[in-house]
C-alpha cells in the first residue's frame, strides 16, 4: 500500500492537473482535520478528569461512605467507599450469572447449532439484545423482580439487569473465538475416541480460554459503567453493604446523583468518583488487550 | 467434527454404553435449552412490558400516546410527542455531526495514515467507547455546555431567520449540546465498523484506480467509498440505535423539560430521559405511561438495529461473495493490470 501511495504521489507531481491536485490536497487535509477533531474530546475528557478528579482523591475519599448531607457542602460529604464496593459486588454477581450462560450459549451455537434455523434465530435475537437500550433492561428487571414479587430494590436485582446487558457481548465474543478453534483439533480428539463433552471441555474450551477472557473483561468493563439499569433495580444508598439482598450503591449511580443535585462540594466528589470509575474501566480494557495480544488464536 | 460420519467405514461406530453416552446427551440438551431460554426471555419481557404499558395506551390510545403533544404528570395527560421529538432530534444531530467525522477517521486510519500510526489511532478512537455514559454527562454539563453557550448563542442569533433553529435564548442544557455529546459517544462504533468494511476493499480495485492515474482522494472516492456504502450506512444505523437508547448523558444534558422545545438550543426531553428521571417517583397511570415510553423506545431501537444488522450482514456477504465472482488465480497486481 505504501508503494502504491508513493507512485500516486509521483503521478501527482508530474501529470495531474493543478485543480485535481488541489482537490486532493484539500480532501486529505479535511480528512486529517476530522480525525484530529475525533480525538479532541478524548483528550479534553481525560485532561479534565485528571485535573478535577485527582484533587478530590485522598485516603479518606476511598475509605469513607458518602453522607446524605449534600446541601450543606463542606468537608462533611464523605467519600465513595460504598460506591466502589457496590460496583465491584454488583458487577461480580452479574459476571457470575452472565459468563456461564453466555459461554454455554456460544458453545451450543458453534458446536451443536451451527447453521440450523434455530441457531440463526438465536443469533438474531442475541443481536437484538445487543441493541436494546440499557434502561429497558432496567424496566424488565423492575417488572419481573419488583412488580412481580411485590418486593423492593436490591443489589442482586441490579446484577441481573447488568447480566442481561453483558449476555449478548459475552455470547458474540465467545462465539467468534470458538469459531477460530481449528476443526482439526476437534476431529483428532473425536478420532481418538473422546466423547463430545470431553472434546468440548478438554480441547475446545481450554484452547479458546484466553480469547474468551478478553471478551468477558470487555463485557465487564461495559457493565461497570452503566447507570441506567441500576437506577430502579439496585437503587442508591450511601451505606456499605455486603448483602446483595439490600439496596446497594454503585459508582455510576453515585456520580449521577451528585451531578443532578449539583452543589460545588458534591460536584467535586462526582469528579473524583468519575476518575475512579474511568480508571477501573481502563484497567480492565488494558488487561483485556494484553491478554488478547499475548494469545492470538489462528 | 461429525462423530456420526464414521458408520460408512468397515468397523462402524465404536460401541459405547448408554450410560457413557449420558453426559453427551445432557450437555447437548442442556445447552439447547439455554439457547431456547434466551428466546423465551425476550418474548416474555416483551409481553410483560406490553402488559404494564396497557393502561396508558388504553387511556390515551396508541396514537394519542405516541403523537399527543402534552406530557403533564399532575393532570395525568401523557402524550409522548415532546419525548419522541427530543429523541429523534438529538439522535439526528448525533448522526449529522458524528458520522462524517467517524468515517473520515476511518478513511484516514485505513488509507492515508502512516502504518506506524494506525494501531495507536485505532485504540485512541476506541477508548471513547470505554468512557461511561454518566461521565460524558458530567463532562458535558460542567465543562462543555458552559463553554459552548456563548458560541451557541452567536449561532442562534445569526440563524434567527431559520425557524426551529435560531432566534431563541440559548440555555445551558439543550438539544444541540445533547446531540453533540451523543455524536462523540457514537463515534467509536461508527468508526470501527467503517474501518472494518474499508479494510475489506480489494487491493485490485484501489490499485486499478491508482493505475489509471487517480489521485489518492479520487481513489478513495471512486474505489473505496462506493464499495463500503452499505457497511457505512449499517454502522451509522447502529450508531443511531445507540443514540436513541442513550439515557444518562441525555438526562443530564437535555434539561428534562416536558414540553416541545421551540428551537434547537432550547431544553427538551427524550424517551429514555423521562424514564430515568421520573420512574423513581411514578405511581399508577404515570408509571404505566413510563412503561409505554420504554416500549416505544424498545420498538424504535429494534427497528433501527434490525435494518442496521441487515445492511452490515449484506456488506459482509458481498465481501464473501467477491472471490467467488472473480476466480482469477493470478496475483492481485496482475488482475489490476488486466482490468486496466
Amino acid at each position: 500500500m505504501s508503494s502504491a501511495g508513493s507512485s500516486s504521489d509521483l503521478l501527482a507531481r508530474f501529470d495531474v492537473s493543478p485543480s485535481r491536485r488541489r482537490k486532493d490536497r484539500i480532501a486529505r487535509t479535511g480528512v486529517l482535520a476530522a480525525t484530529v477533531l475525533a480525538l479532541v474530546p478524548l483528550v479534553l475528557i481525560v485532561y479534565y478528569l485528571l485535573r478535577r478528579g485527582l484533587g478530590s482523591w485522598s485516603t479518606t475519599f476511598f475509605t469513607t461512605d458518602p453522607t446524605g448531607n449534600t446541601f450543606f457542602g463542606g468537608s462533611s460529604i464523605g467519600g465513595i467507599k460504598s460506591a466502589i464496593l457496590g460496583t465491584i459486588e454488583i458487577v461480580a454477581i452479574a459476571s457470575a450469572i452472565s459468563v456461564p450462560i453466555g459461554i454455554g450459549v456460544a458453545v451450543w451455537l458453534v458446536e451443536y447449532g451451527k447453521g440450523s434455523w434455530f441457531a440463526n434465530t438465536v443469533r438474531f435475537f442475541v443481536d437484538v439484545l445487543t441493541g436494546v437500550p440499557s434502561i429497558v433492561f432496567g424496566l424488565f428487571v423492575y417488572i419481573v423482580l419488583i412488580v412481580g414479587t411485590g418486593s423492593t430494590y436490591a443489589g442482586y436485582k441490579g446484577s441481573i439487569a447488568l447480566a442481561l446487558l453483558m449476555l449478548p457481548v459475552v455470547i458474540r465474543s465467545a462465539e467468534v473465538i470458538l469459531l477460530l478453534v481449528p476443526g482439526a483439533l476437534r476431529e483428532s480428539a473425536l478420532a481418538l475416541g473422546a466423547p463430545r463433552w470431553r472434546v468440548i471441555f478438554s480441547i475446545v474450551l481450554p484452547t479458546a480460554l484466553p480469547g474468551m477472557v478478553t471478551g468477558v473483561l470487555l463485557a465487564v468493563a461495559r457493565a461497570a459503567g452503566e447507570t441506567a439499569p441500576l437506577l430502579f433495580t439496585a437503587a442508591s444508598t450511601h451505606l456499605t453493604t455486603f448483602n446483595p439482598g439490600q439496596f446497594m450503591n454503585s459508582l455510576p449511580v453515585q456520580i449521577y446523583d451528585d451531578v443532578i443535585s449539583a452543589t460545588p462540594a458534591v460536584e467535586h466528589r462526582a469528579w473524583g468518583a468519575a476518575l475512579t470509575l474511568v480508571t477501573m474501566i481502563l484497567l480492565l480494557n488494558l488487561i483485556a488487550r494484553l491478554i488478547s495480544r499475548r494469545s492470538r488464536l489462528a | 467434527m461429525e462423530a456420526t460420519a464414521i458408520p460408512g467405514g468397515d468397523r462402524g461406530l465404536p460401541a459405547r454404553s448408554p450410560l457413557a453416552r449420558l453426559p453427551d446427551r445432557a450437555l447437548k440438551y442442556g445447552l439447547t435449552a439455554l439457547a431456547a431460554l434466551i428466546l423465551a426471555l425476550i418474548v416474555y419481557f416483551f409481553i410483560r412490558l406490553v402488559g404494564q404499558a396497557r393502561p396508558a395506551f388504553a387511556k390515551e390510545g396508541v396514537f394519542g400516546f405516541a403523537f399527543g403533544n402534552d406530557w403533564n404528570v399532575s393532570a395525568e395527560h401523557f402524550g409522548a410527542l415532546p419525548l419522541l421529538v427530543g429523541t429523534l432530534v438529538t439522535s439526528a444531530l448525533a448522526l449529522l455531526i458524528g458520522v462524517p467525522v467517524a468515517v473520515a477517521a476511518a478513511v484516514y486510519a485505513t488509507e492515508l495514515c502512516p502504518l506506524r500510526l494506525r494501531a495507536p489511532l485505532t485504540v485512541l478512537v476506541e477508548l471513547l467507547a470505554a468512557v461511561p455514559s454518566v461521565v460524558y454527562g458530567l463532562w458535558g454539563i460542567f465543562f462543555l455546555a458552559p463553554r459552548l453557550q456563548g458560541a451557541e448563542q452567536w449561532i442562534a442569533d445569526r440563524l434567527s431567520f431559520i425557524p426551529f433553529i435560531g432566534g431563541g435564548l440559548v440555555t445551558i442544557p439543550n438539544y444541540f449540546i445533547t446531540g453533540l455529546i451523543l455524536a462523540i459517544m457514537i463515534l467509536p462504533i461508527v468508526s470501527s465498523i467503517s474501518r472494518e468494511v474499508m479494510s475489506t476493499v480489494p487491493a485490485d480495485h484501489k490499485e486499478a484506480a491508482l493505475g489509471l492515474g487517480a489521485t489518492r482522494w479520487e481513489m478513495i472516492r471512486i474505489a473505496v467509498l462506493p464499495y463500503c456504502r452499505s457497511g457505512i450506512v449499517g454502522g451509522a444505523m447502529l450508531g443511531l440505535g445507540r443514540a436513541i437508547g442513550e439515557t444518562i448523558a441525555v438526562t443530564i444534558l437535555i434539561g428534562d423539560a416536558p414540553k416541545l422545545g421551540s428551537h434547537l438550543f432550547a431544553q427538551g426531553y427524550s424517551l429514555a430521559a423521562v424514564i430515568a428521571n421520573e420512574f423513581g417517583e411514578a405511581q399508577g397511570l404515570h408509571r404505566s405511561a413510563l412503561f409505554a415510553a420504554g416500549l416505544v423506545l424498545f420498538v424504535l431501537t429494534l427497528l433501527v438495529n434490525g435494518v442496521a444488522r441487515l445492511l452490515v450482514v449484506r456488506a459482509a456477504r458481498q465481501r464473501h461473495a467477491e472471490p467467488a465472482r472473480e476466480p482469477s488465480p493470478g496475483a492481485p497486481i496482475a488482475g489490476a493490470a488486466a482490468g486496466a
